[in-house]
């Protein structure tokens, strides 16, 4: 075995060798891309942008990671993020003072409120009454709009406010605030699936329902779980989306974030049918398609054109993860087992056998 | 004539599978009656065409939606397949000059193959619809893109001349593409009631492993629903090309959550192998009105659509699960 | 078909079996659970390939490459469960696919004609435009013997037709099946109720272990030798188990009893039964595929909800709201379907050893990692499970390993009840001693285990109580003694006369 091969055995291996690739190839085309400078004690650099930039798809697909390992999806992701994203502007663009750090707290948990209510909502139609997952987070996806320009009444609310902009556009430290929160919530759900045991009982619920069922797990309580989760994350990024730009886009927020999430955990390496998961991955697959956007960007093409190269890497990595794909494809190559011959049969005598 | 009398023993079977049409069809009335009953001008018969003209395009797309779901599939790139008929149209008619003639066939034949494309992969491959037409979706915005990023006008004379023309009976009008809509409505009822294609839908709708074991062509049905998908997405954008007299790559965002809405609002269960394409008919219907409703008002915003569809969404998802639940 | 060899990655599902089946007769093919019934019939239909074999039909050789061929030389198969669209109606049930047409349009009043006048002959007289889903599992079943015969009437295979029927339609399928034989159509009968084989049959094919044990006239075959024939006795290696000196049955039962079933019973899975199970008693459940012995085990553990009848745990009627509530009570349920309801193929042994454990102290109180790496590493030691290492996939684990792996799931939970179902199906012989010699040993050590199997051999061997089974009815209770043996419970279950 080469070392290649090996290292091929690793789960994250084509993700990191994907986004490696993906890396270098901007080399050729900015050949500063990977110089990371500071300036106003801020870190600045392409690779920033793409840590920054991506900080919220990260997030939400962090939390779509979870709906899918235990056999679900949640397509209200980006529904969440807009209404979360409004409630919180409009709440601070009530205030008189914009600026007060305790009216932007109030409003962050009120948007943060909100998010786990509607991961509640989409918990209770999944696991409480047991709609397919598709379809129950369809009514949160086509409403939740709406909810949204509800909440900004149709405008697109503009605000004002340096506390809050922090959450989304602020440095720490000379590092910027979305990537810190990113990483904060990224090591929390790591502990939390990893140091306690819901990781292995979600990873079981999604790898086979009826046998967790029999083991003894509570798993509707697993799935609700998961939704709130799911909800929640979509919720902060909700919160860094509006921040970053100061103003809340019922409409446009968010928009084909759920796409975009799913996209990234399936290019983690986690399977939509459920079960395994990888956190690692799912950050990684993020980070491939920010970087994929960005990466377009600055070689010229025109942006749009990223949805082509989308569809071309959903399509390649679900036929390979596709088994009767693997099977009709590489069956002619793969050597074949010895054929069994056939046991005791001394020169079985013909029988006429009339039927 | 026994054609008809058929129909009408079909109809009356004593069958809770007419429930959620007739649940819509009650829907429908009941708000037609609040409006008729608050706006004067809602009365006259001209706001239900308007609400047809309106919707046309929804509605074959909803139509194409229907075989899918029938299967038990879903099509999310609808949406993103007319936004592509448009683009196409639009880019092909102006900035190319091809005559219409060439450009009709051509983009309902791009539709069809790509919705050709994606039901092959699904069934070769044995990969989720929603997964695949996912893709499918990106892919058509995205070609999209590539042909141009901003809002082409139309002004070929064809599409011009079925954008204003008015087919008119009395004091009523409607436009041709109603007529259209209507057409395919009538040729995929036929198609479902009266030919092995439509009942092997619905075969496969209700059990796919027995319509394997019985030896229906569970391949050819599977991949002709998604094509008929393609198909009446295209010539929705073809449609919506003549009522927007422009081609667009944000043409029909977020269409694909219409025509589903369309289709589960008029009685179609979402796992598939029970429905229909009049019920269909309705769903649209009810989402016109409610559009129509809510401009009347003045006082609710557009954005009240979504809630009471994403309301009514829930309440026939919760419906058809009462229903299959009651069946076990 | 002469010969028949069929082979799966690691089993031999068919060695060298003859079988014919003769026009205008009932034929039955009986044997128990892997005796490769289902397999030689999915050979005979073309859904499998003949590995070696020669299939003839009227006199010429024949080789299907699918369902459809078959049906079209004259085969037809109808299966337990309804394989139709229960959406579509009764008269598209029977003729979908092949809809008589007018001009290219389906012709609905012909087709429905048709279906009226298939379905007089059949003795059914339904409306046959309703749809499928709003009558009877049985007259579903004739719909399907409808749509056979009207495609092809050579030959029809019935694969457990009756196993949800109760005794009139079963009397309505037989008398259909009469009439057809009288036709001349070849029928080719699989069931495992014992009665119906006498009753219908003209002669029985017995398969065991993929091996073909004989043909036999019903007239001649007493229902005893039939029995008999189908689990044969497997003296094999597991005599090495020697005979361990059981505690007396009296000495255990003189404790208070610790499960005490009443009237327990599920519709369309098992009558009332009543059950008592003692502290380190051995209760065997005996009888045929089929008989209700894992729905006893099932219900007992709160998998299904019974719908009569309570449970008793320590003298106390406890409420049983599924698993957790069992679990609660120390009761642990190793399913016969490891792959399906047990194990979580994709996790490791580790994982899936401690996740009983893990979903009863809830997701935030993990085991600690320390703890974990002990408690598999002593099961992986005390079972010996092989690789001995706690991160293999159990996917990748043969099926004896895969079995221990699930039992330690339970032995750690420390179960006061240890029910069983089939552990030893589909495992190695080695495999099948050690877990047999394990069970002895956990009743020794004060457990009690409700053993459910299907080889009697080894339920004589391990229980000292045997509860028999016979169409879905407990109908004896046999204290193990001496004076019991495998032939003592064949007859019981021949013998027993419905409840």
């Amino acid at each position: 075995m080469t070392t290649i091969t090996r290292l091929a055995k690793y789960r994250l291996f084509w993700p990191v060798a994907i986004l490696v690739v993906l890396l270098l190839s901007n080399l050729i085309f900015t050949p500063s891309f990977f110089k990371i400078e500071v300036r106003d004690g801020h870190l600045y650099g392409s690779l920033i942008d793409i840590l920054r930039f991506g900080a919220p798809l990260i997030l939400v697909a962090l939390g779509m990671t979870l709906v899918i390992a235990t056999g679900g999806i949640d397509l209200s992701v980006g529904s969440v993020v807009a209404i979360c994203g409004a409630l919180a502007c409009w709440r601070i663009s009530e205030q008189g003072d914009q600026n007060s750090v305790g009216g932007v707290l109030v409003a962050v948990v009120m948007a943060l409120g909100l998010a786990l209510l509607l991961g509640l909502w989409n918990g209770f139609l999944v696991a409480g009454i047991g709609i397919q997952p598709i379809i129950a987070t369809l009514i949160l996806m086509v409403a939740g709009r709406g909810l949204a320009q509800l909440i900004t009444d149709g405008q697109i609310i503009t605000i004002n406010s340096s506390p809050y902009k922090e959450i989304g556009a602020g440095y720490l430290l000379t590092f910027p605030v979305p990537v810190l929160i990113a990483i904060v919530v990224i090591v929390v759900s790591v502990l939390l699936t990893r140091r306690t045991a819901l990781g292995m009982l979600v990873e079981s619920v999604g790898g086979n329902a009826e046998a967790s069922r029999l083991a003894g797990i509570r798993s509707r309580r697993i799935k609700l779980m998961a939704y709130v989760f799911a909800a929640l994350c979509a919720g902060i990024a909700g919160l860094m989306i509006s921040s970053n730009v100061s103003s809340a886009d019922g409409n446009n927020a968010g928009l084909w974030y759920e796409l975009d999430a799913i996209l990234a955990v399936v290019i983690g390496g986690t399977l939509l049918t459920g079960g395994r998961f990888s956190i690692g991955g799912t950050v990684i697959g993020a980070l491939i398609i920010q970087t994929l956007t960005t990466t377009i960007y600055t070689i010229g093409v025109p942006p749009e054109t990223t949805l082509l190269v989308k569809a071309l890497v959903v399509t390649i990595v679900c036929l390979v993860q596709s088994p009767s794909f693997r099977e009709k494809v590489f069956k002619g190559r793969r050597q074949r087992p010895p054929t069994p011959t056939a046991p005791t049969s001394d020169a079985p005598t013909k029988v006429e056998v009339p039927a | 004539m026994t054609t008809l009398s058929q129909v009408r023993s079909r109809i009356s079977w004593p069958n809770q599978k007419y429930l959620p049409v007739l649940a819509t069809l009650s829907l429908l009335a009941l708000m037609y009656g609040v409006g008729a009953a608050n706006y004067e001008a809602f009365g006259d018969a001209q706001v239900v065409l308007n609400v047809f003209i309106d919707n046309g395009f929804l509605l074959v797309v909803a139509v194409g939606m229907t075989f899918v779901i029938l299967t038990g599939g879903i099509d999310l790139s609808v949406g993103s397949v007319v936004a592509l008929t448009t683009m196409l149209s639009a880019s092909l008619l102006q900035d190319r000059g091809w005559p219409a003639f060439v450009v009709l066939p051509l983009v309902l034949l791009v539709g069809s193959a790509l919705g050709f494309g994606m039901g092959c992969i699904i069934h070769y491959f044995d990969i989720q619809p929603f997964i695949v037409t996912l893709a499918g979706m990106f892919l058509a915005r995205g070609l999209c893109y590539t042909i141009g990023t901003s809002s082409i006008p139309i002004d070929d004379p064809f599409w011009v001349s079925m954008a204003q023309s008015r087919i008119r009976f009395g004091d009523y009008f409607v436009s041709p593409s109603v007529v259209i809509a209507l057409v395919v409505v009538l040729i995929a009822a036929f198609v479902l009631a009266y030919t092995r294609l439509g009942r092997n839908t619905y075969a496969i709708g209700g059990n796919p492993r027995s319509a394997l074991l019985m030896g229906l062509p569970v391949a050819r049905t599977k991949i002709a629903v998604y094509t008929i998908s393609g198909f009446c997405s295209a010539l929705g954008g073809v449609l919506l090309s003549f009522y927007m007299l422009s081609g667009y790559g944000l043409h029909a965002v977020g269409m694909e959550l219409d025509a589903i809405a369309a289709v589960v609002i008029g009685g179609t269960l979402l796992t598939g192998g029970s429905g229909y394409v009049l019920g269909t008919l309705l769903g649209v219907m009810v989402l016109g009105v409610i559009q129509t409703l809510i401009t009347f008002d003045g006082r609710l915003s557009s954005w009240w659509t979504k809630i009471v569809i994403g309301a009514l969404l829930f309440v026939f998802i919760l419906l058809q699960r009462v229903i299959t639940a009651r069946k076990r | 078909m002469t010969g028949i060899s069929k082979e799966f990655p690691g089993v031999k599902a068919l060695s060298d079996v003859d079988f014919r089946l003769l026009p205008g007769e009932v034929h039955a093919l009986m044997g128990e659970n892997g005796a490769g019934k289902s397999t030689l019939i999915k050979v005979l239909t073309g859904v499998y390939d003949i590995d070696q074999g020669q299939t003839t039909l009227d006199g010429t050789d024949v080789r299907f490459s699918g369902p459809l061929q078959a049906q079209q030389a004259g085969i037809s198969t109808v299966y337990q469960e309804v394989n139709l669209c229960p959406n579509l109606s009764v008269a598209e049930n029977i003729f979908i696919g092949r809809e008589p047409r007018r001009f290219g349009m389906i012709h609905w009043s012909q087709m429905e004609k048709r279906a009226d006048a298939l379905l007089e002959r059949l003795q059914l007289d339904i409306d046959v435009s309703a749809p499928l889903s709003t009558y009877s599992l049985a007259v579903q079943q004739m719909v399907a013997i409808a749509r056979a015969i009207d495609i092809s009437a050579k030959v029809l295979i019935l694969d457990e037709p009756t196993s949800s029927l109760d005794a009139s339609e079963v009397e309505q399928l037989f008398r259909v099946m009469r009439q057809l034989k009288e036709e001349g159509v070849a029928i080719l009968f699989v069931t495992h109720f014992l009665d119906q084989v006498f009753s219908i049959s003209d002669r029985i094919t017995v398969l065991r272990n993929g091996r073909l044990v004989g043909e036999y006239v019903t007239r001649e075959l007493t229902l005893i030798d039939l029995v008999g024939k189908m689990i044969g006795k497997e003296l094999e290696v597991l005599e090495q188990l020697e005979e361990q000196p059981k505690p007396a049955l009296a000495a255990l039962e003189r404790g208070q009893p610790l499960i005490e079933a009443q009237d327990l019973g599920r519709k369309g899975a098992v009558s009332p039964f009543s059950l008592t199970i003692h502290k380190g008693e051995v209760v065997g459940l005996a009888g045929l595929l089929g008989s209700g012995r894992t729905e006893v085990a099932r219900l007992i553990y709160g998998a299904d909800k019974a719908d009569n009848g309570q449970l008793l745990v320590d003298g106390k009627p406890v409420a049983m709201r599924g698993p957790r509530s069992a679990m609660g009570h120390d009761i642990a349920f190793c399913s016969e379907n490891r792959r399906t309801e047990g194990l979580i193929e994709e996790l490791t042994v580790r994982e899936n050893i401690i996740l009983a454990m893990q979903a009863v102290r809830g997701w935030t109180r993990p085991i600690p990692r320390r703890r974990q790496d002990e408690l598999v590493d002593k099961y992986i030691k005390a079972l010996d499970i092989r690789p001995a290492n706690p991160e293999a996939v159990v996917r990748n684990l043969s099926g004896g390993n895969q079995q221990k792996v699930l039992l330690a799931r339970w032995l750690i939970t420390e179960p006061q009840l240890l029910i069983l179902d089939e552990p030893t199906r589909g495992i190695d012989i080695g495999a099948k001693a050690e877990i047999q010699r394990l069970v002895a040993a956990l009743s020794d050590g004060g457990m009690a285990v409700l053993f459910v199997s299907a080889e009697l051999e080894e339920v004589l061997r391990l229980s000292h109580k045997i509860a028999v089974l016979r169409d879905r009815h407990l109908i004896a209770e046999l204290a193990n003694d001496d004076e019991v043996d495998a032939d003592r419970i064949m007859e019981t279950i021949a013998s027993g006369a419905r409840a």
